[in-house]
């Protein structure tokens, strides 16, 4: 009995603060707009019973997911989020593997300070980083400022509302996640191993081919997942570092929400992306549980 | 037809295969190997026998490469290895904690040193199964390391360090993690895969019996030192120092004043007793403090006294009782405990000593070792 509370308790949180809020999108995103509080139609009434019931099923239909297949926007949105998703993880995870290898090599004195460095960010708000971004990264910015006083530029360089200014902010912002299954990965090896590997005929770069980067995969995989998921549906970055060029799907919900107040395309958009980000949470979920088998 | 015996560092003409010239090896302000100097000889099972920070590792570890003399030329095969990275050098080694791929099959891992190589394929495959079949693991070829048991991942590590067929191969307390029973089998395996082979052997070990089962010749190292190398019978029979007498098996040490007699010296050990005779190739003065080194089993015990020059008198003050022997704990003059063996032969015989008991201790002049420090 004691161990059934127990489970139930995750189980209840997941009901509470994932099912029911995804059902209530799906159901709006089967509804119509409407000039109305809340702005669509119909709603559930309960007062009439069962026929009631029956009226608000009949109601409900796929027009606006027919409609997202119709307007290329959307598609064209979504393949772009992936893009720059992607793009991102990369960069990523070539600027944080480094930093993630030194930390795990460095004196076990100092790993604890390293990890908090990297921890330390969010401890400011996100806003107010990605706001400090574009005051580094905009024409007066400091950024131009200090390339045209050493003299390497002599016009400013435009990267703010840019692609350019989407990734540097995604590649901050997501560095943490990419660093921190990396290192501990990392952290777990035996240094043994790569004098066995140095023993065997190996080179210095060799080893790290043949033994580090296999020993990290697991870290590697999870570390992407960790930054690509969220990117798809990032909102924040490329809404306040983006350009009127940088189509993601996360600004196009924002718009639909707010804009043009139509939650239900809005929440059929948001169907679609959760729909699209099931694949890489799937496997995720299953290099998770392989990891686990490995090391159990 | 007797084999002759194997000792290659009593011939003149033989070259060793490794020559240490004044290793100095300082860490820091720690000096872990002291102005060292060793010949090691091919074919040969050395073993490096002391207790945890006597430089013993160290030693190893400058063989293999991970780390250089500050001071002075360790030498293979005539070559200087200052300046050789670990990768370059024909040896191998199997750590202390096998160092197994974790993500490589046991296939993948014996051929590992073969594929950096670039040997053909067929022929790293007809190795591999070769150093399966010498190690008994065929049928685990295509496991992972976490998929065997540890006397397993013991034998994979070892094929793999051979695999390569290395001129020197190092072992850093190979049986370490393997429990007694499976310890003692392995040593007698591993004797038989360097004759096999005809490796040289360098392993460093802590376990005394070890060192005494599988090597040629033991070097027992104290503070960055080597106190004494010997073949295992004459450390045991004739340690140099009472470090090594103490070190190797268990020894009664006595502690008197040498006076030269007749064909040996007398040893006054305890006031109002006579003295104790021993012979020895040593030269003492006469006054000279020393120490008798006697080992259990070559004291006797008897409840009548003997007939032999070198008796003591006491009490049993202890027994222990462990199967094949009985060591016998003799309470004699000046409050000093000695130990006495006996083999347990019969398995019926009532036992004639029990505590309290009064009891003869006694030995040839032959068989304690007068030792000077």
């Amino acid at each position: 009995m004691r161990r059934l509370t127990l489970i139930a308790i995750p189980y209840l949180w997941l009901l509470a603060l994932f099912l029911v809020p995804f059902l209530i999108v799906l159901k709006i995103s089967l509804s119509d707009t409407a000039i109305a509080i809340p702005p669509y139609t119909p709603t559930l009434d309960l007062s009439e019973g069962w026929a009631g019931f029956k009226a608000f099923l009949s109601q409900l239909d796929m027009e606006n997911f027919t409609w997202l297949t119709q307007d290329d926007l959307y598609w064209k949105a979504y393949l772009s989020s992936v893009r720059i998703a992607f793009i991102s993880t990369i960069l990523t995870l070539i600027a944080g593997y480094p930093i993630a290898y030194a930390m795990a090599r460095a004196a076990p004195e100092w790993r604890p300070t390293l990890l908090m460095l990297v921890i330390l960010p969010f401890w400011t708000s996100f806003l107010i980083r990605v706001y400090a971004w574009m005051g580094i990264l905009s024409n007066e910015g400091l950024l131009n400022s200090l390339l045209i006083q050493i003299g390497l530029i002599s016009e400013p360089l435009t990267i703010l509302n840019t692609n350019t200014a989407v990734y540097i902010g995604v590649v901050y912002t997501y560095l943490p996640f990419m660093i921190l299954p990396i290192y501990s990965a990392l952290e777990k090896m035996d240094d043994s191993l790569l004098e066995a590997a140095e023993d065997l005929g190996c080179s210095r770069l060799q080893a790290f081919w043949l033994v580090t980067v296999p020993l990290s995969k697991q870290g590697i995989i999870a570390g992407c997942f960790l930054v690509f998921i969220p990117v798809v549906g990032e909102f924040v970055i490329p809404s306040l570092l983006g350009g009127s060029g940088t189509l993601m799907i996360g600004k196009v919900l924002f718009e639909e929400f707010f804009n043009n107040r139509d939650w239900p395309v809005a929440s059929a958009v948001a169907v679609i992306l959760l729909l699209i980000l099931i694949v890489p949470i799937v496997l995720f979920q299953r290099n998770e549980q392989k990891q686990r088998e490995a090391e159990g | 037809m007797a084999e002759p015996v194997f000792a290659p560092w009593t011939d003149p003409n033989e070259k060793p295969l490794i020559q240490f010239k004044g290793v100095t090896k300082r860490f820091g302000d720690f000096t872990a190997i002291d102005n060292l100097t060793q010949d090691i000889y091919a074919r040969e099972f050395f073993a490096l026998l002391g207790p945890s920070g006597c430089g013993k590792t160290t030693m190893m570890r400058m063989l293999a490469g991970f780390e250089t003399p500050s001071e002075g030329q360790i030498l293979i095969a005539g070559q200087d290895m200052s300046r050789v990275p670990p990768n370059k050098r024909a040896v191998n080694m199997m750590f202390q904690s096998y160092a197994l791929f974790p993500h490589l099959t046991v296939f993948d891992n014996i051929a590992f040193g073969l594929k950096r190589e670039g040997k053909p394929k067929d022929e790293i495959e007809a190795r591999v199964a070769e150093m399966l079949r010498l190690t008994r693991l065929e049928r685990f070829a295509q496991r992972k390391p976490h998929q065997i048991s540890g006397g397993q991942r013991q034998r994979v590590a070892l094929a793999r360090s051979l695999a390569k067929a290395p001129k020197l191969l190092l072992l850093d307390e190979p049986l370490g993690a393997l429990d007694a029973k499976l310890r003692q089998q392995t040593q007698f395996e591993l004797v038989d895969i360097q004759e096999k082979t005809g490796t040289t052997f360098v392993i460093v070990t802590h376990d005394q019996e070890e060192a005494m089962t599988v090597a040629s010749r033991v070097a027992v190292m104290d503070e960055g030192r080597i106190v004494q190398v010997a073949t295992p019978s004459e450390i045991y029979e004739q340690p140099n120092s009472v470090y090594v007498a103490d070190f190797i098996g268990e020894v009664n040490i006595i502690n008197g004043v040498a006076t030269p007699q007749g064909d040996g010296y007398d040893i006054a050990w305890a006031e109002s007793q006579p003295p104790l005779h021993a012979q020895t190739t040593r030269g003492f003065s006469d006054g000279q403090s020393c120490h008798l080194a006697i080992r259990p089993e070559k004291i006797s015990i008897s409840t009548e006294e003997p007939e032999t020059r070198n008796k003591v008198r006491g009490t049993v003050h202890d027994i222990a009782y462990l199967g094949n022997l009985s060591t016998y704990h003799v309470r004699v003059p000046g409050e000093r405990i000695i130990k006495a063996q006996t083999a347990n032969t019969r398995r019926l015989s009532r036992r004639a000593l029990t505590w309290e008991d009064d009891v003869w201790l006694s030995w040839t002049d032959t068989a304690a070792v007068m030792l000077e420090e």
